[in-house]
């Protein structure tokens, strides 16, 4: 399948239209330094969040819990240069990850053991979770003063141009799609999307994957609200509410199916991307504040639309190769490209 | 849980049948002179920092009348919280009770029963409705906010140029109020200001955050932002602190001295307004001894002397007003800590 067809592309192209008509409008949103710089920087968290859920949504769950680690973990990474100011910062976003991994296994065993849809799992610790971050904070709240220059530094500091922050979001975003597209824990996240009880019964670790997945969504989300204090330097005991939707939609809009086994996490960052440069580009173009929401609603249906379109026309075709061929002609399409679109087109073979 | 209401509700019982012969005779003896006069300080929670500058100011107030002040409050700022505390405070036959109230009537009951024991109720930071206390100490008005602010940005940018405002969400009543204030005021006395939007960041950091960058962008000739919230203000001095803006462009607005010592400090902030929560609690207890010693009764024109605060007038619905917002800057910001 040639590169422009593929969903990505798509959503890159979306994305440079928006930076483009911006520009034109206002050259200042890409041409100044200030421009430039939040224009990487600002989709750096959604991104990391995004990577994350992205893993989720492809075995077929939900973490909608992720807002809630986000602020709790930020809260953590503040208390702790607060309480044991001697620690070192690698220390204390450790200890951020590590919260956040626990975090995340804790949704994970419910939904791998209890066998309770990830929708109600997470979004139960979602509240639980807010609720400890309630309790711990009350009304106290982190400001930039009670953190170290150094780290608050690294919330905008650039490296030949690039933020800090973005280039944190870029390694994540390499390893995990280098992980998901090559190991064989990889590929069974998504034969596990595909379909769980055939993976189940073709002798998938179908739960430790699971666990696995929602670890590592929880690790990114504890990797999220260290960003989230660096960057924003404040946190209260709200930092986060609200994102989970937010990242839902940038997976949606990346291409991620919500039903599980395709996408990519590559998509998934663009769609985190395409999502907040719309958000800053509107005010830019001079959109007024109340439309820009409905704005962004539009984009999601838009991207559930079209994958919608795009799946029925591909079974369609499908269909008609599988009515033209005798039955063995099909599986010379299947192992032909290892990639999304592999999965993408077994999924709807699954489906047709 | 179950097992704490029971214990509280049981030394409430034992506190109560104690008390209650103290306060009888404390009462009778009480009435002659007023060196036994005793106050209970209830903020909304402990532990929390703004209101522990409210009891130093209360503290204050105390040693110099010379009466007692005593600090009471729930670990949470629940709607009912209060109940037991004010309840004990009651039965105590404290003279009077300075709340800052967590629900304008969830406490309503507590506190009329409190009164017929003959405690006076002063509420300061947060009002009950009025018929449940005898005063409430206002930290500030709409008006003195509005114009506070404007004077601030008019001083930062030069007196000409153009501003922004970032509120907290769209119908958030207080904000809507002080920027309608603010707009009739620039038209009047402001000619030169020219205010060219106003954006909800929601109280959010993130979207404060991301709000201020759009209005740079789309308004190159931005002199200052204006922000009449707490969360919004400090998300706008981040983004200007770490921006090429930092020093061209004023934040000002309404702040919290911890929240912003950071941007004061590294001067993308020269200076915003807050009323001063110390001074409010010194008024607060000024205000409740004056109504002890029966200098005042609560009613509309009283006058009392509050320290060196100056003299005070009652106002309309039992209001005393604290004055106008107090301006804090790179000088003072070291003095306080909430």
């Amino acid at each position: 399948m040639s590169l422009l067809r593929r969903r990505e592309a798509g959503i890159a192209l979306a994305l440079l239209l928006v930076i483009g008509v911006t520009t034109v409008v206002q050259p200042g949103f890409l041409f100044s330094a200030g421009g430039w710089r939040d224009l990487l920087l600002t989709p750096a968290i959604l991104v990391v969040l995004a990577v994350g859920q992205a893993v989720v949504v492809i075995t077929r769950n939900v973490d909608l819990s992720v807002g809630s680690v986000l602020g709790l973990t930020a809260y953590l990474t503040g208390r702790l240069f607060i309480d044991a100011p001697d620690l070192p910062l690698v220390v204390v976003a450790l200890a951020a990850v590590a919260a956040g991994t626990l975090l995340g296994l804790v949704n994970g065993a419910i939904v791998a053991f209890a066998r309770v849809p990830a929708l109600v799992i997470t979004l139960g610790t979602l509240y639980v979770y807010r609720g400890v971050t309630l309790t711990w904070a009350g009304s106290d709240r982190i400001d930039a003063g009670d953190m170290p220059r150094a780290f608050l530094r690294l919330g905008t500091q650039q490296v030949l141009g690039v933020p800090v922050l973005t280039i944190v979001a870029a390694v994540v975003l390499a390893a995990v799609a280098h992980y998901l597209h090559t190991s064989r824990g990889g590929r069974q996240l998504y034969a596990i999307g595909s379909d769980p009880a055939a993976a189940a019964l073709a002798g998938l670790p179908v739960r430790r994957r699971l666990l696995g997945a929602f670890a590592l969504g929880g690790a990114l989300a504890g990797l999220a609200g260290v960003m989230f204090a660096a960057r924003y330097g404040t946190v209260s005991s709200g930092a986060g509410t609200g994102m989970e939707l937010q990242v839902v939609g940038a997976v949606v809009v990346g291409g991620v199916a919500i039903f599980g086994g395709s996408g990519t996490v590559a998509g998934a960052a663009l769609g985190a991307m395409l999502l907040l440069t719309i958000n800053r580009a509107l005010p830019v173009v001079g959109i007024p504040d109340f439309w820009q929401r409905a704005v962004v609603g539009a984009l999601i249906i838009g991207a559930i639309a079209l994958d919608r379109v795009l799946a029925t026309r591909r079974s369609r075709r499908l269909a008609a190769a599988r009515d033209a061929d005798p039955p063995g002609g099909t599986t010379a399409v299947g192992p032909a490209a290892p990639g999304p679109d592999h999965d993408r087109t077994r999924t709807e073979e699954a489906t047709a | 849980m179950k097992f704490t209401s029971v214990v509280t509700a049981g030394t409430a019982v034992v506190l109560a049948l104690g008390l209650a012969a103290c306060s009888g005779g404390g009462g009778e003896g009480g009435g002659g002179g007023d060196d036994d006069v005793a106050i209970t300080m209830l903020p909304k929670n402990l532990g929390n920092p703004y209101f522990e500058a409210s009891t130093a100011g209360a503290q204050e107030a105390a040693g110099e009348l010379g009466v007692a002040v005593d600090e009471v409050g729930p670990d949470a700022a629940s709607p009912d919280a209060q109940v037991p505390f004010i309840n004990t405070a009651a039965q105590q036959g404290v003279s009077a009770l300075v709340v800052s109230a967590n629900d304008p009537t969830a406490i309503g009951d507590a506190l009329e029963e409190a009164r017929s024991a003959g405690t006076k109720v002063v509420t300061f930071d947060s009002d009950t409705e009025p018929q449940f206390r005898d005063l409430f100490v206002n930290q500030a008005s709409a008006e003195g906010i509005a114009d506070k602010q404007l004077e601030l940005i008019a001083e930062q940018i030069g007196g000409a140029g153009e501003i922004a405002i970032l509120s907290a969400s769209a119908n958030a009543t207080n904000q809507n109020a002080w920027i309608a204030l603010m707009e009739e005021k620039l038209a009047s006395d402001y000619p030169d200001i020219e205010l060219v939007e106003t954006v909800y960041g929601d109280d959010d950091d993130q979207t404060s955050f991301d709000k201020t960058a759009a209005l740079l962008q789309s308004h190159p000739d931005l002199k200052g932002i204006v922000s009449p919230t707490t969360v919004g203000i400090a998300a706008a001095a981040r983004y200007v602190s770490t921006s090429e803006y930092k020093g061209k462009v004023a934040v000002t607005g309404l702040g919290t001295p911890n929240q912003m010592r950071e941007y004061v400090e590294d001067g993308t902030v020269e200076a915003f307004a807050l009323w001063n929560p110390t001074d409010l609690g010194y008024l607060a207890t000024q205000a409740a001894a004056a109504l002890v010693a029966g200098d005042i009764t609560g009613a509309e024109g009283d006058t009392f002397e509050a320290g060196r605060l100056g003299e005070y007038t009652v106002g309309a619905d039992g209001e005393v007003l604290l004055g106008e917002p107090f301006v804090y800057d790179a000088s003072n910001i070291a003095d306080f800590d909430f």
